[in-house]
């Protein structure tokens, strides 16, 4: 089998990819999704909220998935579902496996990287106590709810107030169960600011900042946490502990990109993200492999996976018909003080439009401050935000005509205003 | 009427039920559990000894020999893979360097084959990631390393094959003795069967006070455990070990037979009766990881998977009592298999066989098969196979769980096999799907599916390991 680019996950990432890359004129295009159906997570995904900004409406997540699967279909790209990547070889050829065509040798010109990411678990941070039934990472439990029709509890605690934590909390409730306590072990949320609203305060539901659990009890199903204050290091503090009669915990702690396909392919991995290092192009390290979406870093907000997946669908694309194999000089990015990272990585200045988009989080909360860009150690842009957050992304759209050829790093740092 | 009731699925109560299986008996296990290894099988830590550390004379010592040069032929009849990666026991100051010393002369007497004192430079060549104050180590080739739980899933699906029935969910409440029997009772079942084997683990006092009063008292030694994900392996090549205290062989750092790292275990005494306690604590997790700092000082933690606890069952005379009871005809113990246990299991299956032998006359069973058929591992396959396989069953060609590679053909086949797994965590320890880093995340949800599609049973009812262990509390939006 031989296509111009594959691309593996047909999440919302795989799916804006190939479609931007049929529409600058590739070909052959075969989109490879493990699960049963395209959409990915989108698909468990049933509130709202999706699509404000790339198609000015509210949709959800199945409702904005669908647009792009009709599109797909309507471009007649090429997609298998029910189907494995293995490996990815040196050579751009992919293995993959489905019950239909047995173990697929697929060859590629170009590919791109749409994997999305993983849940952090129980085991990662090692919350002590028994292991029962009852704690369920937080989108296993919403797949569970949304997508099978089961209910994993009746009076709920969750740990980590991330996105998916947040809209579980709204999740449980609005299904008859009891959400007792959302615990946050950051003296921030890490959602966003409107998911705390409309899911939380709009519900009663506590949040309990600088808190964390402890113990689990209950041998077979869960019968309760213990709750305990933590100190500026994140370390429980002694004699504060809460015991909350309880029979479900949620995770919401974290969601690490999933990059095991790209390590075995031997593409660099930024320690920062924990997703492939990219160019403005969204092109790894190594030469026709792309990525995009949350298997690059994760995103507050599945409109900025479509924009930037598009990215990568284009420049996917333009690779395979051009067959430009130029190399040119890159400006580095490095993310300073305040900043926890930067994507891209490097840029090249000659493959750059008007603007170029930069994301980034910021380490801390921070009330009136600024985003400063430096490059080569001169101050070249200046942004100010009366609130950042790290459950937020940032973006800042760096105009070309700033940058000069012999630039070699762009650094950006927050600059609080006393 | 039963020949012979063995109490306890673990992996002394199987393997002893797959060596009785050579002969024309009437054998049944019975556990209290929904599957069988649940008990202190399924949480140790998972290494076949050399057997060079217990008192000459002892129990221990003569089986852990005698057990460890059984385990290639054991392995290789069941299918279980079983590695002689080797032990280091390290030595950093000079009192440590005499404790090893002895060690090595006490294991000269008990025949450990092929032991060694390595000098510093000739183990951080074996291990460059080791302390670097480690001045001297014995070593130990003959060490290896098992998956528990798969030897004693391996030992019952053989006994089974070979016609021993396993009853699960049995908890024995009472045992009536009668003349030349026993009625063991559950509440709700009774058997009768001549002979009984204690081989209840933590339980074995319980079990045996049914019947008298015990002279012996089990306490459960709780020690807790971190398991790194694959990212982690290669950290260390050999099982290593500290100089060893009273408390035990110390705090270990060992590879798995799976491609995990292992770190652990601690060791505290518990009351007699604290026999579930498998709970694991913030400050001995702590300690542990203060502890293993002797041997290697960069264990990454950031790629911890999970944590556990698991019980051993300290016996109160130290060593392992393996008899016939004298004080109620037809009773056989088997109490008191602490470490190392697992080690000396195909020993002891050996050992009460000739107790069995002593007490009734035993005939050969001509039908008896020692092989287990083989488990697919789907990704070991060349691509020539894994296609043919996907053309002949194409659930080989559905891959359930992303961590580790498994394939829904493999689920399948555990479940229908003897000895099947009826849980997740059941389906876990037997392919492991779940054993991965996502722990389950994604791939739980579609286990469940295909064991409630495969045992014809409702979704709810599919739990995660004893039978209050349930994962769904019912279905969503259900009408007035």
């Amino acid at each position: 089998m031989n296509y111009d680019i594959v691309i593996v996950g047909g999440g919302p990432a795989g799916l804006a990819a190939a479609i931007e890359a049929k529409k600058e004129g590739a070909q052959s295009i075969l989109v490879i999704e493990r699960d049963r159906e395209l959409g990915g997570i989108l698909q468990q995904c049933i509130h709202n909220g999706f699509g404000l900004v790339v198609f000015n409406e509210e949709l959800t997540g199945p409702e904005y998935a669908q647009r792009f699967i009709n599109e797909l279909k309507k471009y007649e790209i090429e997609y298998k579902t029910d189907t494995m990547v293995i490996e990815i070889t040196e050579g751009k050829i992919i293995k993959a496996i489905n019950s239909v065509d047995g173990l697929m040798n697929i060859q590629a010109k170009a590919i791109i990287l749409a994997m999305g990411c993983r849940e952090r678990t129980r085991g990662a941070i090692a919350i002590p106590g028994f292991r029962p039934a009852g704690v369920f990472n937080a989108g296993t439990a919403q797949r569970y709810i949304n997508m099978e029709g089961f209910m994993v509890g009746k009076k709920v605690v969750i740990l980590g107030s991330g996105d998916i934590g947040l809209i579980m909390a709204r999740r449980m409730t609005l299904e008859g169960a009891q959400v007792l306590a959302v615990a946050e072990m950051m003296p921030f949320s890490g959602g966003l600011t409107r998911n705390i609203v409309q899911c939380l305060d709009d519900f009663d539901i506590p949040l309990k900042l600088s808190h964390t659990i402890t113990r689990i009890k209950g041998k077979d199903r869960v019968e309760g946490i213990t709750l305990q204050k933590v100190d500026d290091n994140l370390k429980p503090i002694p004699n504060t502990e809460e015991e909350i009669e309880c029979d479900t915990l949620l995770l919401s702690v974290g969601l690490i990109p999933e990059n095991e396909l790209s390590r075995e392919a031997g593409i660099e991995i930024d320690l920062l993200t924990n997703g492939p290092s990219v160019s403005e192009s969204m092109e790894t390290s190594i030469d026709g492999i792309f990525a995009c979406g949350n298997v690059v870093h994760v995103h507050d907000l599945v409109d900025f996976v479509t924009e930037e997946s598009r990215r990568a669908g284009k420049s996917a694309a333009k690779k395979v018909l051009s067959q430009n194999n130029d190399k040119n000089r890159m400006i580095e990015t490095k993310a300073l003080s305040g900043i926890s990272y930067i994507v891209p990585q490097r840029i090249d200045l000659k493959n750059c439009n008007e603007t170029i988009p930069l994301l980034m989080r910021v380490k801390n909360v921070y009330h009136n401050a600024y985003l400063v860009v430096k490059a080569d150690g001169n101050e070249i842009m200046k942004v100010k935000r009366k609130h950042l957050a790290p459950g937020e992304m940032e973006r800042i759209d760096l105009k070309k005509e700033s940058l000069l050829d012999d630039y070699s790093n762009l650094t950006i740092e927050v600059r609080e205003i006393s | 009427m039963i020949d012979i009731a063995i109490i306890g699925a673990g992996v002394i109560g199987t393997a002893i039920a797959r060596e009785l299986a050579r002969y024309d008996l009437n054998i049944v296990i019975l556990e209290k559990d929904n599957d069988v290894s649940n008990g202190t099988t399924k949480a140790n830590s998972a290494i076949i000894h050399a057997g060079y550390d217990a008192p000459i004379n002892s129990l221990r010592g003569i089986l852990n020999t005698r057990g460890n040069e059984m385990f290639d032929q054991i392995c290789d009849d069941l299918s279980v893979p079983f590695k002689r990666v080797g032990s280091l026991v390290v030595a950093k100051t000079e009192d440590e360097v005499k404790t090893i010393n002895e060690l090595y002369a006490n294991g000269l007497k008990l025949k450990v084959p092929n032991m060694r004192i390595l000098n510093k430079e000739e183990i951080l060549r074996m291990e460059p990631n080791l302390n670097k104050q480690i001045i001297s180590a014995l070593y130990a080739p003959t060490a290896g390393i098992v998956e528990p739980w798969e030897l004693a899933i391996a030992y019952c699906e053989n006994a089974m094959d070979n016609g021993v029935e396993l009853k699960l969910n049995f908890e024995v409440k009472t045992i009536e003795k009668k003349e030349d029997h026993f009625i063991i009772n559950s509440g709700c079942e009774e058997i009768k069967s001549r002979y009984i084997i204690n081989s209840a683990g933590v339980y074995a006092d319980k079990i045996y006070n049914m019947v008298t009063d015990s002279d012996f008292e089990i306490h459960p030694r709780k020690g807790q455990y971190f398991l790194l994900d694959k990212e982690a392996y290669g950290l260390v090549k050999h099982i290593i070990f500290p100089s060893p205290s009273e408390m035990g062989k110390g705090i270990l750092l060992a590879p798995t037979v799976d491609g995990n790292i292992i770190v652990g275990p601690d060791s505290e005494d518990l009351g007699k009766n604290m026999k579930e306690s498998i709970d694991t604590t913030t400050d001995r997790l702590n300690y542990i990881k203060e502890s293993i700092k002797d041997i290697c000082e960069i264990v990454p933690y950031k790629v911890n998977i999970t944590t556990f606890a698991g019980l051993r069952a300290e016996p109160s005379n130290g060593d392992f009592i393996i008899e016939i009871s004298k004080k109620v005809n037809g009773f056989i113990n088997v109490a008191g298999i602490k470490s190392p246990g697992l080690s000396s299991a195909p020993a002891i299956a050996e050992y009460i066989v000739n107790l069995v032998k002593s007490l009734t006359d035993l005939t050969e069973n001509i039908k008896f098969s020692p092989h287990r058929r083989k488990r697919i591992k789907f990704m070991e396959l060349s691509d020539h196979d894994k296609n043919a396989l996907i053309k002949e069953n194409p659930q080989y060609g559905r891959i359930i769980c992303r961590c580790e590679m498994i394939t829904e053909g493999e689920i399948v086949d555990a479940i229908h096999r003897n000895a099947g797994g009826r849980t997740i965590n059941g389906i876990k320890r037997r392919v492991r799907p779940g054993a991965g880093r996502c722990q389950g995340g994604f791939c739980g949800p579609k286990v469940m599916e295909i064991l409630s599609r495969e045992l014809n049973l409702p979704m709810e009812s599919i739990v995660q390991e004893n039978k209050a262990s349930v994962i769904l509390t019912g279905i969503t939006k259900v009408g007035e």
